[in-house]
């Protein structure tokens, strides 16, 4: 597999990708399949118009993973790659996914990745996925993923979504429709600096009975950014639902949170909680006696409250 | 070790003009536990405030082993042996326990490193060295753990400002303990408590009274103890109510 330097360093900071991944894997590079493979239970095809994968994980498959990153090192690539996972049932498996752009040129660098999930009854999957921007170029790193998930009976998924720096550009649609018992839960963590815009939207559909939704965003606003994070849950069945917007803004950084609850049924359970703030001035003073600088101060609190 | 000269501090708000703290002057030397005490509203956490350097006074100097440092910030005073123990101890999400003992200790400490600090503060250091320092903590434990804090640091000087309060009971006989370790243990450093605790009075070297922010008495424990039990000074157990409002 050919990769120059910046692509390696592209995959080790959204895979945590050293060398080629074991199990069943598809690296993306500026625009193509640079490496592929399935493994004995799970089917990676490319798609006939070749934007995007079609992955198959079959029944019963067991502690196993797919590693399916993208990463972008020429300015001025703009793709739009559709995703399909199909989960059998029983199955638990781990899914990395993530998108690094290196953009040094005066061209936007964008990558709008649509994942689709299908998860029959009684699977399992986590779901990592991390962006990351690097490069001094004029030219924007931008991403859009759009994330649909269809959880059948009692299935779960945890989804870890993480972008801490250098993206210039989100917009991160995420919908998901939970069956009889089935379990969602989201892990947001975002960091935005100098003039960023990243905004969140969350549509979740709790439609079986026993159904259960988790949704927590951690995030930073600096500089000049702005984040927006608009959490929806619908209960239409006896479910619990819970979404949580934990953020701090420094320097001129701007966040709205848009809480949105609607139960249409009599025990549908549903809470929203939100704070913004600033660091306070305690934590920063605590930390400076024990030795450290405002500055350093300021890092710990911010690396804590993302990790 | 620590000196205060003429220390005095005012405040200035759109209503008032207040003096906290007036013409105090005081010394602790080496290898000493010294209380301060005197009733609510007094000054006494003003004073170790300012010795902390979170606060700067009006006037007067404080000096540190011989270095002048009343114009130094706090970061710079921690670096030079000053450990401030707070009275409400902050709370962080996501920063562990063990995070928070290795910035104190300046050092990667190891789990195993670690776990003696918290086991001097009666924490079982294997339930508590991942639990992150947030709101899942109650205020006895908390407290404890801001004290291992200051026990990682290994200042030079150590102030504890009212570790007693916002504790129940059973907290506070184990905080008597901790404190007990301490005045045993202590070489080349001091230990400022500030406190009404007639127990940790009692296990004190010197003792200073602070009262509407002048320096009221001071020394020896044996000479200045037997004058404030039974007062707002000293008291036994739980606050009575009558010394709340700093009668």
């Amino acid at each position: 597999m050919q990769l120059d330097e910046i692509q390696k360093r592209l995959l080790r900071e959204v895979a945590d990708l050293h060398k080629v991944p074991d199990g069943a894997y598809n690296i993306r590079a500026n625009g193509k399949s640079v490496g592929r493979s399935s493994s004995a239970h799970i089917e990676i095809e490319p798609r006939e118009d070749g934007a995007g994968l079609t992955v198959r994980v079959q029944p019963g498959t067991k502690n196993e993973s797919v590693h399916i990153p993208v990463v972008m090192s020429q300015s001025g690539i703009k793709e739009v790659v559709y995703n399909d996972f199909f989960i059998g049932e029983g199955a638990d498996v781990l899914i990395v996914a993530g998108c690094g752009i290196d953009n040094c040129g005066p061209k936007d660098s964008q990558h709008d990745g649509i994942h689709r999930f299908w998860l029959e009854k009684g699977a399992h999957v986590r779901y990592v996925e991390k962006h990351y921007g690097s490069g001094d170029g004029a030219g924007k790193r931008i991403l859009n993923p759009g994330t649909e998930v269809y959880l059948g009976e009692d299935s779960a998924m945890e989804m870890e979504m993480v972008q801490i720096k250098g993206v210039d550009d989100t917009v991160r649609s995420t919908k998901a429709e939970l069956g009889r018992g089935a379990k969602l839960v989201v892990r947001e963590r975002l960091m935005t600096h100098d003039s960023q815009n990243a905004i969140s939207n969350y549509e979740v559909l709790l439609d079986g009975e026993g159904s259960s939704a988790d949704v927590v965003s951690r995030s930073v606003a600096k500089g000049n950014s702005f984040q927006k994070f608009d959490a929806k849950l619908v209960g239409n069945a006896p479910c619990t639902g819970h979404t949580e917007c934990d953020s701090i803004i420094m320097e001129n950084g701007r966040i709205l949170a848009v809480p949105g609850l609607e139960a249409n049924h009599i025990d549908a359970a549903l809470v929203h909680e939100a704070a913004i703030g600033k660091i306070a001035g305690d934590q920063i003073i605590k930390l400076e006696t024990l030795g450290l600088t405002e500055k350093e101060a300021e890092e710990q609190i911010i690396n804590g409250f993302l990790k | 070790m620590l000196e205060l000269k003429h220390i005095s501090f005012d405040v200035h708000t759109s209503d008032t003009d207040k003096e906290i703290i007036k013409d105090v002057s005081l010394e602790i030397g080496d290898n000493r536990l010294v209380a301060v005490t005197g009733p609510n509203g007094g000054g006494k956490s003003t004073l170790a405030r300012l010795i902390a350097g979170i606060e700067r006074p009006t006037s007067g100097k404080i000096i540190l082993d011989g270095e002048d440092i009343t114009d130094l910030s706090v970061t710079d005073r921690a670096k030079r042996g000053i450990g401030f123990a707070f009275q409400q101890p902050v709370r962080f999400k996501g920063i562990q326990v063990l995070d928070l003992l290795r910035i104190a200790s300046g050092k990667k400490l190891s789990v195993s490193d670690a776990c003696p600090y918290l086991a001097s503060v009666g924490l079982c250091a294997q339930d508590y060295i991942g639990r992150e320092v947030n709101a899942s903590l109650s205020g006895g434990e908390l407290k404890r753990i801001e004290i291992a804090t200051v026990l990682a640091r290994g200042s030079r000087l150590s102030v504890f400002d009212e570790p007693e309060a916002g504790i129940d009971l059973w907290s506070f006989q184990n905080l008597i303990e901790v404190f007990e370790g301490m005045r045993r243990k202590i070489s080349d450093s001091s230990i400022m408590i500030i406190s009404h605790q007639e127990r940790i009075l009692a296990i004190a070297d010197e003792i200073v009274v602070i009262r509407d922010g002048t320096l009221a008495d001071a020394g020896p424990r044996e000479k200045i103890l037997p004058g404030l039990i039974g007062t707002a000074s000293a008291y036994a157990g739980c606050r009575p109510k009558k010394y709340v409002d700093g009668e």
